[in-house]
């Protein structure tokens, strides 16, 4: 467990998120876009490890990495005839540039004028995973909203059967 | 070298302003939510970065990004699951063509 945060190895996660955002905002074919989600998921669970999130990293591996990539390419397996719908003409709207340009500085000034606190050095300690674990199942903790958490999963699967499901409408 | 909190900020920023623009521009319905991921991605960098920078005994970003996925993945499952109950009625993915409320 280091107690900083390495320069080098953020900077070579950020730079592999960001050139996969642009890299899945500019790819033309929906499954190169499909991969470069996946590239910057991957890079996300670098981040978090780098951070000492490890429960967090693992999920997102497991659940966006793998689950959602997956879920991904079989609806656009699933949604294209043929190989040529994959390609599509490259959307570009420059109100939407403008706005999320805007948005960015907005957030970025945002994050330069109000600093956060007391959070320049890094907290040398970090719970362990098995202390998140405790925590996340005490009553005093979080397990209600763990419950809850459960609940809206089979809510989202019991949807998902009946919207996808064939046979009369 | 040691960095603080603001680069990942920043980071956060740039990839939720990034989904943003691919959530308003794109017009097949996949890469919209692939945009919505993206976004929600972005949010978790900064609840885990914050969780680790500003509270990191009781670790409570850390529990709202786990919650944060919970939701997601089911959004991502139910969007899924509506491009395919839309393309199954429509032939057709494309968000320019879902004006219609009932089919």
């Amino acid at each position: 467990m280091t107690a900083t945060v390495s320069g080098i190895a953020f900077g070579v996660l950020a730079a592999l998120c960001v050139g996969g955002s642009v890299g899945m905002l500019a790819s033309k074919n929906i499954v190169h876009a499909a991969f470069w989600l996946l590239e910057v998921t991957i890079a996300a669970a670098g981040l978090f490890l780098l951070l000492d999130a490890d429960y967090v990293a693992i999920v997102q591996l497991l659940v966006y990495a793998v689950a959602v990539a997956i879920l991904m390419i079989f609806s656009i397996m699933i949604t294209l005839r043929r190989l040529d719908d994959a390609v599509r003409p490259r959307d570009f709207s420059a109100v939407a540039a403008a706005l999320s340009a805007v948005f960015c500085a907005a957030m970025l000034w945002a994050v330069r004028a109000f600093p956060v606190g007391h959070a320049q050095p890094l907290p040398a300690v970090a719970p362990d995973i098995a202390s998140f674990g405790k925590l996340l199942f005490s009553a005093q903790g979080w397990s209600l909203p763990f419950e809850i958490a459960s609940l809206i999963l089979t809510a989202a699967l019991v949807g998902a059967v009946w919207w996808t499901k064939e046979g009369d409408e | 070298m040691r960095i603080g909190v603001e680069p990942f900020l920043m980071l956060a920023a740039v990839l939720f302003s990034l989904g943003l623009y691919g959530a308003l521009s794109k017009k097949a319905t996949v890469q919209l939510l692939m945009s919505l991921e993206l976004m929600s991605i972005a949010v978790n960098i900064n609840l885990v970065a914050l969780s680790r920078f500003v509270t990191p005994q009781t670790m409570e970003g850390l529990f709202f990004a786990v919650f944060t996925m919970v939701v997601s993945a089911a959004e991502i499952g139910l969007g899924l699951g509506l491009v395919l109950a839309i393309y199954r009625q429509a032939r057709t993915s494309e968000v320019t063509n879902l004006s219609e409320l009932k089919g």
